[in-house]
């Protein structure tokens, strides 16, 4: 298991450089003098020579993407210009409340998606089979900023169940203590089932939000799958068997249909990393993705390249633990490789 | 031509649906060439008298926060929505098919170059990237258009150098080479010609999305400034009226959105299925 996963780095890390590269050059296609912006609009002439000294900016490309290279290794990721912190501490201080966020909406979608697919591909032509089909349909085209909207409309202001939309907790509540950086983990390892609900509450919408945008692709590819394996040889013989139609279709169709659907989690996922800064706006929510937007709304731009790298990073990462999953459900590729 | 043609009517009839999202789509085409006639108001006219009206009879969309049309605005936005996910698709489809058609046709460092140039844009999240692109490069139109161009630039090369590829040593190549064709010819004439089909129907799958990403840039403030009429920026010009019950202000502009999408989707299933009839589902 170590061999594979030390493989699959080994495989991951031209991506990884990859990544490193075109953050560096898009710092560097920032249009004016960096040196000047970052000395501010009242500074001499002979400050702002000194801060490009002190920035690198006066030593050539190669040498400068060395820099950054070294500073990346010690995990500087330079500092906002707006806060005056280190991009790294706001980053990490904010990656649990997404981090939340974003499981929490891929647990719901998996936990919707997949009966649903398996459901539409047991009973093909039947009303859940339509109803799949309308969800795919309608999911792959709804914009993930009004769906949440709508939601907040409907359920704040009509219906009055849901928090307003602003943030993790209402202002009245205080904060857990800080273990895990989720709410949830935190309010229920403090033992208080009322802040747990607090925020439960704060984050049904922008969960549903996130979850029904991927609940599509996953249901599709579920059933798509499930459609092939019903079909297979080895699936008639277990049938021809008299295995009981439970046995079949969760235990020898799902877990063989269960690799394409790991493979498409993938591109999910990604896919919600991207979307979190959309659904972070619209719920006020203190993530690592409203923090990038108000950087690129001031210009400020470590921290955006700080975000940026931070979230190819989980995604190489998250690609990672796919490729470990899929030796777990299917030992023949453990073998293999 | 005549037999794509019928087969075509038959594609459109067949499913009511389909032929339900090609009215649409005229009407949407039509908004985007005349739009700036028809609107019923200027979309730009403030009216600090009519402000946060709900939908009547004057206004059938209602008005925003200042007072503007939103109706004229939804109409008027379609053009320029339109515009930034059609050039943003074919200017994917354009650099992505010489890149893939190449790097298919010649292997090599060709070959090497284009995949790790594919690789590395495919390890971002691409919404992310898009935002890091806009970051550094500052929000424009334009800038848009290559941000979104950029981010699908990796599903058209992958599919030109996949189909270039297993066509590379077959029959009709071998016969033009031997006629005297030179390489450049061979890929542009012969080979390219046959990688169209999926092309297309990956374009025509990808237009939805453009539109999706676009807005969604402009949604969260990095695309079109304000106060130029585009469905994202109207939606997120009535986020904040939405806790406070003035619905009609990000409904509208989002509801166009959604059709347009939609339209684009069920279009792009359609033209796959006339073209590639065997990966209907």
């Amino acid at each position: 298991m170590l061999r594979m996963i030390g493989r699959r780095l080994a495989i991951a890390t031209p991506g990884i450089i990859g990544v490193i590269v075109v953050t560096f050059l898009l710092n560097r296609a920032l249009p004016g003098d960096p040196a000047a912006y970052f000395a501010g609009p009242a500074a001499t002439r002979q400050a702002i020579e000194e801060i490009r000294v002190k920035l690198g900016l006066d030593r050539s490309l190669p040498e400068q993407f060395a820099l950054f290279v070294r500073d990346l290794a010690r995990g500087e990721l330079g500092t906002s210009l707006t806060s005056g912190q280190p991009v790294l501490a706001e980053l990490l201080a904010r990656l649990p409340a997404s981090l939340e966020l974003t499981l929490c909406a891929l647990l719901f979608a998996v936990a919707v998606a997949l009966p649903l697919g398996i459901l539409a591909a047991a009973r093909p032509g039947s009303w859940i089979d339509h109803l799949t089909r309308v969800i795919v349909t309608a999911g792959n085209s709804l914009p993930i900023f009004f769906t949440g909207l709508l939601l907040v409309y409907v359920f704040y202001y009509l219906l009055g169940l849901a928090p307003p939309p602003l943030g993790r907790l209402d202002p009245f509540a205080s904060a857990p203590r800080t273990v895990t950086g989720a709410y949830l983990i935190d309010s229920l390892l403090m033992g208080d089932p009322a802040l747990f609900w607090a925020s439960a509450r704060q984050m049904i919408l922008p969960t549903l939000t996130l979850g029904v945008a991927v609940l599509a692709p996953i249901a599709r590819m579920t059933r798509a799958a499930m459609l092939g394996v019903l079909s297979s040889d080895f699936m008639r013989t277990a049938r021809a068997s008299g295995l009981s139609p439970a046995t079949l279709l969760y235990v020898y169709a799902l877990r063989n249909a269960l690799l394409p659907v790991l493979t498409s989690l993938g591109g999910v996922f990604s896919f919600l990393l991207g979307v979190n800064v959309v659904v972070e706006k619209i719920f006020a929510w203190p993530g690592i993705g409203s923090y990038a937007l108000e950087a690129v709304l001031a210009s400020d731009y470590a921290p955006v390249q700080g975000y940026v790298l931070m979230m190819a990073s989980l995604y190489v990462l998250l690609n990672l633990l796919i490729d470990v999953l899929y030796g777990v459900i299917d030992p023949r590729i453990r073998i293999e490789t | 031509m005549r037999q794509l043609l019928r087969h075509g009517r038959y594609v459109l009839t067949e499913n009511r649906l389909t032929l339900g999202a090609f009215a649409l789509l005229l009407v949407f085409v039509g908004l985007a060439l005349v739009g700036p006639w028809i609107a019923p108001y200027d979309p730009l006219a403030t009216a600090a008298a009519h402000k946060l009206e709900p939908p009547s009879r004057a206004h059938w969309f209602g008005t925003d926060h200042v007072g503007r049309d939103i109706l004229s605005r939804v109409i008027v936005a379609t053009r320029l929505d339109l515009a930034i996910a059609l050039s943003a698709v074919a200017l994917s489809f354009v650099l992505g098919s010489v890149a893939g058609a190449c790097a298919g046709f010649f292997g090599g460092w060709t070959e090497r170059v284009v995949s790790r140039l594919v690789d590395t844009i495919m390890a971002f999240p691409l919404f992310v990237l898009a935002m890091g692109i806009i970051a550094a490069v500052g929000t424009s139109v334009v800038n848009i258009i290559y941000a979104t161009a950029i981010i699908n630039f990796p599903f058209y090369a992958r599919l030109a150098r996949a189909e270039v590829n297993v066509r590379r040593e077959a029959g009709f190549v071998e016969a033009a080479r031997l006629s005297g064709n030179s390489s450049a010819r061979i890929l542009a004439a012969h080979l390219f010609p046959n990688c169209l089909p999926p092309m297309t129907v990956q374009a025509s799958l990808n237009m939805g999305w453009a539109i999706l990403n676009s807005a969604g840039l402009s949604f969260i403030g990095l695309g079109v400034r304000p106060p130029t009429p585009e469905w994202g920026i109207m939606v997120a010009d009535g986020s904040a009226f939405m806790v406070s019950g003035e619905w009609w202000i990000a409904f509208f502009p989002g509801l166009a959105l959604m059709l347009a999408v939609f339209c684009f989707n069920l279009l792009g299933d359609a033209v796959r299925d006339l073209i590639d009839p065997r990966r209907r589902t």
